[in-house]
């Protein structure tokens, strides 16, 4: 496929393989996270880990969108879609994470609730014009790349005046995410996550831009390097950080160029500006209690706010006891020190939301790794 | 005075008519909706005798029987509809066994409502995909549900078959060493019933790959009589039925996803929409497994049909007992092909 198979060409892939053990000097490690859900997954489906040499070490980050939702947010939105005549609309990712009391979307929607599965969030707003007699909320959540579609969906709804419209903003922002998991005690004090740098967004990327990231290569030192989603942009971004490393530099690097430019889509930044704003806080799964990490619907838009329309309460939820998913997210721990990991807890029964997207990191490694651990066992039995 | 003619009866409307709730009642209705529609279709000595039950003697070998239910949405799609596809997802799976398959039964679940013009397209679609194949329509049964307790129409397909003594193909019969072959490209069928979902219209020239295979897996047996394994990878692609064949026969695979065909504009389509085209539906494909020492013979004998024009040997059998099934990426990499979680797409067949 043309554009595409430039990108996952194993030739190139071997010789960024040979060029990253090369630099990689014996005697150090390298610790490096990639933040998004989407540089986790391409990592487990091309089997990148198993290229990079020993001391070069990939920890998973927080950038999984349904991941990091809470449970209370799942709740609330179980709520909204249980109140007769309303329709929930939804990316389908959400519909399986475990929401409290054994619930999910998936398991409300056959209960009766009419959740329906979008892929666009213009879908949405289409749904609420074909029912004009029935309240539509479409429940937004993702990072900067899903809030644009967010943006236009609200402001097409005001033009058209839909006033069975509405929006559940679970929007979160990037650049806190990181500060927050820089910021950690485990990072900063305990050094129990060393971390050498990090693979920047690609998709974020393309609407924020790569200043954002500048605070945390000055602020922290901490170089990042912005890298597609295709198996050799991670590769390359890889040994770009390598070489950072080495020689001692700081920097926010761009390899994503055929995307992403310094100062991001404007076009974009203006309408999620029109439309949204920070909120003072925000609880995040694994991260906790964030400030100013995620957005909220402006005044103006206020009509369309779910949760002013219908007085959402927000209450937060503890994790399942056994689950790790928030040392995971912060890169504490790894899938396979999950004691649940693979027993209790498959994609096909999640106990965290971790397990439950595709971008996951417990659902990547399940799903296209596990045969490594089940190596190690083996090897180990010997 | 009248000019009517005494036995005349007024005949089915295929044009404006619907299906009514008399159309499954067992009353004159349902019985002129038989013979017009399909027994007209179907004809054949069985139907004919008017019997609730085809009787047939019992062919030298032993029988072989299998049934699907068919409730694909959109009921027509690219290269296809509900009709044939149920004919040939029967005679499939009887004949992944190494069977002849010999006869079919139908039973439709239809709505009310649902337009009779449709309907008769389906049931001529079906009828034409039976005589293709050689496989009569032997008897059949129809129900008619209220509207909005169906969607359109249902087909369930029963099929028997015969399969000649000293054959055995079976899912558990996969050993380490042995080669796995793909009759052709894989995903057609779930990406031609995707670009016609609502939300996710989208032009492609790609049509399902609906077949029947009784032919080429006749072709297979009399190359290599020892085939070990047999399977059509519809729902869950690729991916579910060697894991099934894994788990069934207590092994491990280690697959190269270079040799695995896919047409590009498949992998465009589930490039575009985060699908994995290993995990997507096929409807005229089959996965063989056989001794090492058998397959190129195999492969020539695939190769040499219509069906089996692009097939490849693209892995082979490994002893593990994780089951896992493992795949060599073009990338370089190696990673494990899993079981699909959740549905990737709902109602492709």
């Amino acid at each position: 496929m043309k554009y595409i198979d430039e990108f996952r060409d194993g030739g190139l892939a071997r010789k960024l393989a040979v060029a990253i053990a090369a630099e990689a000097r014996p005697g150090r490690r390298y610790n490096l996270m990639e933040f998004c859900g989407g540089h986790t997954h391409a990592i487990s489906r091309y089997g990148i880990a198993g290229l990079l040499p020993s001391n070069v070490n990939m920890i998973h980050g927080p950038g999984c969108p349904v991941c990091v939702l809470p449970i209370g947010r799942i709740d609330n939105a179980i709520e909204l879609a249980s109140r007769p005549g309303l329709i929930l609309c939804t990316y389908a990712d959400t519909m399986r994470v475990p929401a409290s009391k054994g619930l999910s979307m998936l398991k409300a929607k056959a209960n009766g609730a009419d959740i329906r599965m979008i892929y666009s969030s213009a879908d949405a707003v289409r749904i609420a014009r074909e029912h004009p007699d029935r309240d539509v909320v479409f429940f937004a959540i993702g990072f900067e790349t899903t809030t644009p579609p967010t943006a236009v969906a609200i402001r097409d709804a005001a033009v058209a005046g839909l006033s069975n419209f509405s929006v559940f903003c679970n929007h979160v922002l990037t650049p806190a995410a990181i500060g927050s998991i820089l910021e950690s005690k485990e990072v900063r004090e305990l050094g129990t996550v060393p971390l050498d740098g990090f693979v920047g967004p690609a998709h974020v990327s393309t609407v924020i831009g790569s200043q954002p990231y500048e605070y945390f290569a000055e602020e922290y030192r901490k170089p990042v390097v912005i890298a597609g989603f295709e198996p050799l942009d991670v590769m390359q971004a890889i040994l770009m950080l390598v070489r950072q490393v080495n020689d001692g530099r700081a920097e926010v690097e761009n390899e994503f160029t055929r995307a992403v430019t310094r100062d991001g889509n404007a076009k974009a930044k203006a309408l999620v500006a029109e439309v949204f704003e920070l909120r003072r806080s925000f609880e995040w799964r694994g991260l906790g209690e964030v400030p100013y990490s995620a957005l909220r619907i402006k005044e103006k838009y206020r009509g369309f706010d779910a949760e002013v329309r219908y007085g959402i309460e927000y209450r937060s939820v503890p994790d399942n006891k056994a689950c790790e998913c928030g040392a995971i997210l912060r890169g504490v721990k790894k899938p396979a020190d999950c004691k649940v990991f693979g027993t209790v807890c498959t994609p096909e029964n999640p106990i965290g939301s971790c397990m439950v997207s595709s971008e996951g990191a417990c659902a990547a490694h399940y799903t296209y790794g596990r045969f490594k651990d089940a190596a190690v066992v083996a090897a180990t039995a010997r | 005075m009248s000019n009517v003619r005494p036995d005349y009866v007024r005949p089915v409307d295929f044009r404006h008519g619907r299906v009514d709730m008399t159309h499954g009642s067992g009353g004159r209705a349902m019985a002129q909706l038989v013979d017009e529609l399909f027994l007209a279709a179907f004809d054949n000595e069985w139907l004919r005798q008017g019997n609730d039950q085809a009787r047939f003697a019992p062919p030298p070998g032993r029988m072989v029987i299998a049934t699907d239910s068919h409730v694909v949405s959109p009921l027509f799609f690219p290269g296809g509809d509900i009709g044939c596809l149920s004919v040939h997802g029967t005679i499939n799976d009887v004949a992944m066994s190494g069977a002849t398959p010999l006869y079919l039964a139908a039973s439709f679940i239809l709505e009310e409502g649902f337009p009779l013009a449709d309907l008769k397209r389906i049931v001529d679609s079906m009828a034409a995909a039976s005589r293709d194949a050689g496989v009569p329509v032997v008897t059949g049964d129809t129900k008619v549900v209220e509207r909005g307790k169906g969607d359109g129409v249902f087909i369930t397909t029963t099929g028997v078959g015969v399969v000649a003594d000293g054959i055995d193909i079976s899912g558990d019969r996969a050993r380490p060493g042995d080669a796995i072959l793909v009759s052709g490209t894989m995903g057609d069928h779930g990406v031609a019933i995707m670009s016609l979902r609502e939300n996710l219209e989208f032009e492609t020239t790609i049509a399902s790959d609906t077949a029947a295979l009784h032919g080429l897996v006749a072709a297979m047996v009399a190359a290599v009589p020892d085939i070990h394994c047999l399977r059509d990878p519809t729902r869950g692609g690729l991916a579910t039925t060697l894991n099934e064949l894994a788990r069934q026969s207590g092994c491990g695979m280690v697959i190269r996803e270079r040799d695995i065909p896919v047409e590009p504009q498949v992998n465009a389509a589930c490039e575009f929409l985060g699908l994995d085209p290993l995990y997507v539906a096929n409807e005229g494909k089959l996965v063989a497994i056989c001794a090492a020492a058998d397959a190129t013979r195999l492969l020539a004998a695939m190769r040499a049909h219509p069906h089996g024009k692009d097939a490849t040997i693209m892995g082979e059998v490994i002893a593990d007992p994780h089951h896992f099934v493992q795949m060599n990426t073009s990338f370089g990499g190696r990673r494990i092909v899993d079981w699909l979680t959740g549905e990737q797409l709902p109602r492709i067949c």
